[in-house]
């Protein structure tokens, strides 16, 4: 049986950094806000503290704060040939699934997007012309300009602490930051962390090749900063356990730490924790939705939950799951090419080298989640010819390490034993001498790679798992080629005693290892209800009173890290409801 | 002290089945690997914390035969079993992750392509169990004796052709999805925190300098810039 609740403004379904934010902005003006979070509720002070948040067992090999696979899952297949198989465990990507959600175990990396992706298709067509873009290539333009989000990157970099150094403040250039970057309107909120030795030689290195490096921009808290909301953050403590752990020091922006605790302080808003929502229920006429049913996990109840806004802001792919489960928009069909819902899954792609050098102390258990630098020259750069290359997109290149703890990371030359006194020895050298520089690359819409509902597996709620139907195509090989080139380039050039190289990657997708948590596309922003399923308001085509937020909504996914836009957007979403439809609710754009 | 005969396997088998006959039967001609295998240092034992909860007789003998394989004494380090990398594996296996927390179980099941990932109907304890009987199957064709009681080089020469995929079981679980498991619990035992049994002392961080969970790097970033750091290795029962 199934027990109706009383009537609330706006459900939210999932509280990390999207719910988070829109949390702490709707109930600013007054209204009833319950948000019901499938996870359990973590503190810094309780859950992320010393010593026991020290563990790399616990955090990073058994996933502590990660979705439990055994409850709810995905399918996977790299083509539609294949069949579908449950993703038994996590692997190549991990969502969060406590309050704070992926907000918390983050690394804070944070990019603006710009109009190099928003308007993808027409730039590519403009400049090498249509027959450049492959057929099956389905990328298209969002419907919203780098100028319109501008103002909402600004409010979610003060807000979540990112320490960086601008490269061009309202059109100037600015150095040592990244040239290629689209204007902003004032510094960041804090200036770099202090960069350690393996980005300083790569930064040299980068310079010399005549490249243009900067430091990442991270939500990692240079110093102790108190941002405009009034929530305090200590300053990082490069500890080395950033990616995949809560932060102690409170110097991660994270939404528990931050819009969070502002709105819990407010008598309007409510959070209920071990809620898994299993539907959004759509209204009679078929036009609005009407709230949403949940279980409390805790003793199996079931709750129907009336609202007169929803906004799914669960992880990206939880987001697109609800959709199809609820029947909300037609569900894409990859043969037809019709229908929205699941259309556009993007990943992304990579390559790594290893340089070893002997005699030179890294001391990589020193390190800030962003404490690498790194070179947007074949990214954001729009002079990098992309013609000779035959490929759309581009990657960033960095220089440091990534979560260099000792079960995960220890790197040895290519040619080293797996076992016995040789290889201890190995690691014994090398841990401490050697660097990595790795690239992250764009993953641009393909037709055939998408979800939709699986027809065998199901979860522990009885309803079918979303199938996932993806891999790189010709497009990404091309890329991964010229990244691995570059960063071989490179790491040459530093004279490393040793090199394990970059190599282009060709084999298939995986599920293992971890690859990246950057899971993209299934209810994409757009200009219209024939192909995309959310207006540039992330406000659903078919239902006025639904917005689904996060990075499902990006209609192609870009070398960059995605929490940036994902909290632009997540602000600017909030101002579009304030200010304009509560005032008068209905589509916020006319089909 | 130690030297002896038999194992401790053999030992407790025969105090089971009772009477010289059936230890006559069983003994096996201890190599010198082997009977150097059996002896764990003083100090070490005595940290220990004692006995199994998974692992039975034949099982123990494995794992504490491949870790110090894996692992052997030497400049660098103490053995796998002076490190408590077994037990770290045992109690693994007896705990949640062993019993299969947080992996999907529901069927059809079905091999799939590697990309797929991990397929089997399987508990990490059942794939440990099933695996270590197919490896010491296969030695016993081999060698005529279980992997713990093979010689060096032919130790050597199994987990070879476990890790290049070159050995095959019979109706058992596939071989790379079994060595992968087998080795990643390995280093595991080796690097995670003293407080899940291996890493004895720290000793596996101290191998590669690794300060534990310090966490006050702040002005070490440009103290130690290209230096070494100078740490004893801290853990988490140090600051409990």
């Amino acid at each position: 049986m199934t027990t109706k609740l009383k009537e609330v403004d706006v459900v939210i379904v999932g509280l990390g950094w999207t719910g988070g934010i829109l949390a702490k902005e709707l109930t600013e003006t007054g209204l009833k806000v319950v948000a019901l979070e499938r996870g359990s509720p973590r503190s810094s002070e309780n859950d992320y503290s010393l010593p026991n948040i020290r563990d790399e067992l616990r955090y990073v090999v058994r996933h502590d704060l990660m979705q439990n696979t055994a409850r709810d899952t995905i399918t996977v297949r790299n083509n539609p040939q294949q069949d579908s198989l449950p993703m038994r465990r996590l692997g190549s990507f991990l969502p969060g699934e406590v309050v704070g959600g992926s907000g918390v175990h983050w690394s804070g990396h944070t990019w603006r997007w710009t109009d190099m992706e928003f308007k993808v298709r027409s730039n590519y067509e403009e400049r090498y012309g249509k027959k450049f873009i492959p057929d099956d290539m389905t990328i298209q333009d969002w419907g919203i300009s780098y100028a319109e989000l501008e103002p909402y990157y600004d409010k979610f970099e003060y807000t979540a602490a990112v320490s960086g150094k601008a490269g061009n403040i309202g059109g100037q250039i600015k150095d040592g930051g990244n040239p290629f970057e689209a204007p902003r309107a004032r510094e960041y909120p804090l200036p770099p962390l202090t960069p350690i030795l393996a980005s300083e030689m790569f930064t040299d290195a980068a310079r010399n090749a005549g490249y243009h490096p900067f430091p990442r921009p991270s939500a990692n808290a240079s110093q102790p900063y108190t941002n405009p909301d009034g929530s305090k953050f200590g300053g990082c403590q490069y500890c080395g356990y950033c990616q995949r752990f809560g932060c102690e020091a409170n110097a991660k922006g994270s939404p528990h730490m931050t819009v969070i605790p502002i709105a819990m302080a407010r008598p309007n808003f409510e959070l209920r924790t071990n809620s898994w929502v299993t539907k959004v229920l759509k209204d009679s006429d078929g036009k609005r939705v009407s709230g949403v049913t949940y279980t409390n996990v805790l003793n199996g109840e079931e709750f129907e939950q009336p609202a007169t806004i929803v906004l799914l802001c669960a992880y990206a792919i939880n987001n697109v799951h609800l959709m199809l489960l609820s029947g909300i928009g037609a569900p894409y069909d990859p043969v037809a090419q019709q229908g929205v819902i699941g259309k556009n899954y993007c990943y992304q792609t990579g390559a790594a080298a290893t340089l070893f050098f002997d005699g030179k102390f890294f001391n990589p258990f020193m390190n800030a989640g962003g404490s690498n630098a790194t070179i947007d020259d074949f990214n954001s750069n729009w002079a990098f010819d992309r013609a000779p290359l035959d490929f759309v997109g581009g990657y960033v290149v960095a220089g440091g390490f990534n979560t260099p703890l000792p079960i995960g990371y220890r790197p040895v030359p290519s040619g080293t034993p797996q076992w016995g006194s040789e290889w201890k020895r190995a690691t014994a050298k090398w841990y401490q001498t050697a660097m990595v520089i790795n690239a992250s690359g764009s993953v641009m819409a393909n037709r055939y790679n998408c979800y939709d509902l699986d027809p065998t597996y199901r979860n522990a709620f009885g309803q079918p798992l979303m199938r996932m139907t993806f891999d790189y195509k010709v497009n990404e090989h091309r890329m991964g080629g010229h990244a691995a080139q570059t960063i071989n380039t490179i790491a040459k050039s530093m004279n490393p005693t040793k090199l394990n190289p970059a190599s282009a990657r060709t084999d298939p997708w995986t599920v293992v290892p971890y690859q990246s948590t950057h899971n993209t596309g299934g209810t994409i922003m757009g200009t219209n209800p024939r192909d995309s399923a959310v207006n540039k308001y992330l406000q659903s085509w078919d239902c006025h009173n639904l917005f689904v937020v996060g990075a499902n909504v990006f209609p192609h996914n870009s070398a960059y890290n995605p929490t940036g836009p994902v909290g632009a957007l997540a602000y600017w979403t909030a101002d579009a409801i304030k200010n304009r439809y509560l005032k008068n609710p209905g589509p916020l754009v006319q089909a | 002290m130690k030297k002896q005969e038999f194992d401790r396997r053999d030992f407790l088998k025969t105090a089971v089945v009772g009477g010289a006959a059936a230890a006559g039967g069983t003994a096996a001609i201890a190599t010198p690997e082997v009977a150097q295998a059996e002896q764990p240092a003083a100090a070490a034992e005595a940290a220990a914390p004692a006995g199994y909860a998974f692992l039975n007789l034949d099982e123990a003998a494995f794992v504490e035969a491949l870790v110090d394989h894996m692992i052997p004494a030497d400049e660098i380090s103490p053995k796998g079993t002076d490190l408590g990398v077994n037990i770290y594996i045992d109690r693994a296996l007896a705990g949640a992750w062993g019993k299969g927390e947080r992996l999907y179980m529901q069927g059809p099941w079905k091999l799939g392509s590697p990309s797929q990932g991990y397929q089997l109907p399987l508990t990490p304890a059942q794939l440990y169990r099933a695996g270590i009987a197919a490896t010491n199957a296969h030695c016993r064709k081999a060698y005529g004796k279980p992997f713990d009681r093979i010689a060096d080089a032919q130790r050597q020469e199994v987990l070879i052709g476990l890790s290049t995929g070159k050995i095959t079981f019979d109706n058992g679980p596939p071989v790379r999805v079994f060595w992968t498991t087998l080795y990643q619990t390995v280093i595991e035992g080796m690097y995670s925190d003293p407080i899940y049994g291996g890493n004895r002392n720290k000793a596996g961080w101290a191998i590669i300098g690794f300060p534990g969970i310090i966490a006050v790097h702040r002005d070490h970033v440009a103290q130690y810039r290209g230096k070494p750091f100078p740490s004893k290795p801290v853990g988490i029962a140090d600051m409990s």
